[in-house]
């Protein structure tokens, strides 16, 4: 055994030494994030070629060279193509955009009724503001307002034939009032109809069990144009003769339907994470089945889902763009529609009519995937598994 | 201790109505009578709709001739070929785009998803851009990017650009010379699949061997030398039968060579993008998910860096990430039918022109429909194996 010799302990403090000079500030922040050995240094080398490469001319494209007003193509066209530009000029157009923003937002819907659909957006900015915003009081008053009279109205004001305003047919609705109506109405019904789907899937009911979990799992096995062609093609083929529905409806009801089964997944993934002891305890305190999900579980169950069900949501939003195939012009259906516009073709139009349309989707879809990870920061109670 | 009587009393049975068991037997039969009498209403009417129609049901049409061309054939096709081919094309081209799309898009997902790990900050920033940009775009915006936005502005094909390996891109598509097999060319095939089998018994001994005694033994590289080397042994003994065939520019066009349509290039680099991004992010959610302390206990082992991913790692990350691996898959199968918006040929798009030409609503969108279904089903079954062998092995 080695004997340790311990009769000088120190007594006082020793005095603090200033940091290593290789751990602070910005040389060794490069040095430990960018060029930390060969291999990184590399990486850098490639990540830095990859951006100047690509970041100049997008700004150029995008920034410099891009015309943002004029009358028709000749703009955005060089000499060669019948335009004004310079031999080799490229940029984007955003005239284009800026010539077609009204029929982007609300496709061939009346220009003299233009400010229904305004108003409707300003009174669905108006009450969502104040729902997502924790800190406002009243809560349940809004959501009744947003979910409940909102689509009242919304409804009134954009099909009009009553109150003195003339009809409007949704063949004339387009643009960004399409996806954002589609996915509202998408939204608010797939939510309920996915939660009493995935309830009927946990079910002890052997035939509601079945029901759902068939309709669940073909929804889910097949892409959503089958279904808007059922829903355009084959609705007709199932009502009498003389019943037409609207298109916008059948859209609808398609995009609602497949987005409640991918919903139900996403709220059975919650039920199923709920410990059986809430079940019981539930039972054990008399409540019955309803009582027992409504103040017990899907309080629990559907707070740990959240970020499913935002992204479904996000799915749902960015689905709604399909509904261009089958003729209805959504925002994408209006962009692509406008370029076979002979004033405005020229090589530049199609990119810059689908960067804008991109642009639009994520602002939305980025927006709501924040959102999300705000209210699980701020719903986390710490029992999450 | 004093024996307590129970006093037995006959349970207070609950109203009839409040029986749990006769309400779900109510509630139950409510339900199949509500939905049966819908079924029932809705095929009425289609038998009536049909027969004003004057449309036969049944897949018997499926016998008659297609009248249209297909611009994307992997089988022998014509205008006068039936109904039921021109499907079978559709379903092959499916096929196709979704095992290319599913191949590239793991690839790249892979890549970037441990790009967001990197300890490289530019790497990881790159990243997480690409991620956000494409998960927050709907695909069928990113394929008619690629269509109209980059393939169709391509200069025609008088001035196609000029590529490696005498490939030409142009407005009408990717060329790339055609490999011409002569004769004998089988036994390379031969040779390739020997050479596969030879390495899987070449593993499978050398590591019985490390299990008995330790020992090492290289088993990539023999592989390699079997794998590449027989093919090549092969095609220098059948007196080398490869030869191309280039693409050759003419003053219009561009003839010889193997022609890649922009539909399918639009169609295979955004879905490859598009499921990217996700399989991105369930890369990057896989490797967080292995604590750190498995790379400590193996690194306090004294295993290399390397080996480290390979043995400690990458095989825990994998359960994580297969399941929603799969339902990527199927999801890009299922976004391949967004083919029918650029005019690929798709199984959809194929099925919806015999639909238009024919009026059989419901047997085409039927077709389709088990099709897809069983698609999914055989890519789950597959998946499922793979995920069973990497299974955590519990006792």
């Amino acid at each position: 055994m080695q004997e340790h010799d311990t009769s000088w302990v120190r007594t006082e403090m020793a005095l603090a030494q200033p940091a290593p000079a290789g751990v602070r500030g910005l040389g060794a922040w490069v040095r430990t994030n960018l060029v930390g050995s060969v291999g990184d240094t590399i990486l850098t080398v490639i990540g830095i070629a990859l951006v100047v490469m690509i970041v100049p001319q997008v700004v150029s494209w995008a920034f410099l060279n891009a015309q943002w007003t004029g009358p028709d193509r000749t703009v955005c066209a060089t000499v060669a193509q019948g335009g004004i530009q310079p031999d080799g000029w490229s940029g984007a157009c955003w005239a284009f955009v800026n010539a077609k923003f009204g029929q982007f937002m609300f496709g061939r819907y009346p220009i003299e009724e233009r400010w229904r659909p305004i108003l409707v957006a300003i009174l669905f900015v108006a009450l969502l503001v104040p729902l997502l915003i924790p800190r406002v009081p009243r809560k349940g008053l809004n959501a009744i307002l947003f979910f409940g009279a909102l689509p009242v109205v919304a409804f009134i004001l954009l099909i009009g034939g009553m109150f003195g305003l003339p009809h409007v047919e949704t063949s004339l609705w387009g643009g960004l009032l399409v996806t954002l109506s589609l996915s509202f109405v998408g939204i608010a019904v797939s939510l309920p109809l996915g939660i009493v789907l995935a309830l009927g899937r946990r079910s002890k009911m052997p035939i509601i069990k079945t029901l759902c979990v068939i309709f669940i799992e073909t929804v889910r096995g097949i892409p959503l144009i089958t279904v808007l062609f059922m829903a355009s093609v084959m609705l007709p083929l199932f009502l009498p003769e003389g019943v037409t529905f609207d298109k916008f409806l059948r859209a609808l009801i398609g995009v609602s339907l497949f987005a409640a089964a991918y919903m139900a997944e996403v709220v059975r993934g919650g039920l199923q994470a709920i410990p059986k002891g809430q079940y019981e305890g539930a039972d054990s305190l008399g409540l019955g089945y309803w009582q027992k999900m409504n103040l017990i579980v899907l309080p629990q169950a559907l707070k740990l889902v959240i970020p499913g069900i935002v992204n479904t949501f996000i799915g749902m939003f960015k689905d709604t763009s399909l509904v261009s195939i089958i003729s209805m012009f959504d925002l994408l259906g209006v962009v692509k529609q406008n370029f076979s516009d002979a004033n405005w073709a020229t090589p530049q139009t199609a990119r810059s009519g689908l960067i804008f349309a991109a642009f639009v989707f994520w602002l939305f879809c980025f927006g709501m995937s924040r959102y999300s990870m705000f209210t699980e920061r701020r719903l986390d109670t710490g029992h999450k598994r | 201790m004093a024996s307590q009587e129970i006093l037995r009393e006959e349970p207070s049975r609950a109203s009839f109505i409040n029986d749990p068991k006769v309400r779900s037997l109510v509630f139950q039969a409510v339900v199949v009578v509500v939905l049966g009498a819908l079924v029932w209403w809705i095929v009425q009417n289609t038998i009536d709709n049909l027969q004003r129609l004057h449309i036969a049901s049944g897949f018997g049409f499926l016998r008659g001739r297609a009248g249209f061309d297909i611009s994307d054939s992997a089988i022998a096709y014509t205008s006068d070929s039936t109904y039921g081919r021109a499907i079978v094309v559709g379903f092959i081209n499916t096929l196709i785009v979704a095992a290319a799309g599913i191949v590239t898009a793991t690839i790249i997902g892979f890549i970037v998803g441990v790009g967001r790990l990197s300890r490289n900050w530019l790497i990881r920033k790159i990243c997480m851009v690409y991620v956000e940009v494409f998960r927050n775009i709907p695909p069928l915006l990113v394929i008619f990017f690629w269509y109209s936005g980059v393939l169709s502005v391509l200069p025609a094909p008088r001035d196609s650009y000029h590529l490696p390996f005498g490939s030409f891109l142009n407005q009408r598509g990717f060329y790339f010379p055609r490999a011409m097999w002569g004769e004998g060319s089988w036994l390379i095939l031969v040779a390739f699949l020997v050479g596969i089998a030879m390495a899987w018994f070449v593993a499978r001994k050398a590591h019985q061997r490390q299990m008995a005694t330790g020992q090492q033994f290289p088993v990539f590289w023999t592989s390699l030398a079997l794998v590449v080397g027989l093919p090549v042994l092969a095609y220098a003994l059948s007196g080398f039968p490869l030869s191309f065939d280039f693409p050759k520019q003419s003053t219009f066009n561009l003839t010889g060579g193997f022609q890649v349509k922009p539909e399918f290039l639009s169609l295979y680099l955004a879905l490859s993008c598009y499921t990217a991004a996700f399989i991105a992010e369930i890369v990057r959610a896989g490797i967080m998910g292995v604590s750190k302390g498995q790379t400590e206990a193996a690194g306090a082992l004294g295993v290399r860096p390397g080996s480290i991913l390979r043995l400690v790692v990458v095989p825990q990350a994998m359960r994580i990430v297969i399941p929603p691996l799969t339902s990527q898959y199927l999801n890009l199968t299922k976004n391949s039918s967004l083919a029918i918006a650029i005019g690929y040929p798709d199984l959809t798009a194929t099925a919806g022109t015999v639909l238009n030409q024919t009026g059989q609503a419901i047997e085409c969108v039927l077709i389709m429909m088990v099709v897809y279904l069983v698609l999914s089903l055989v890519t789950s079954a597959v998946m499922n194996v793979v995920n069973a062998r990497m299974a955590l092995v519990e006792r």
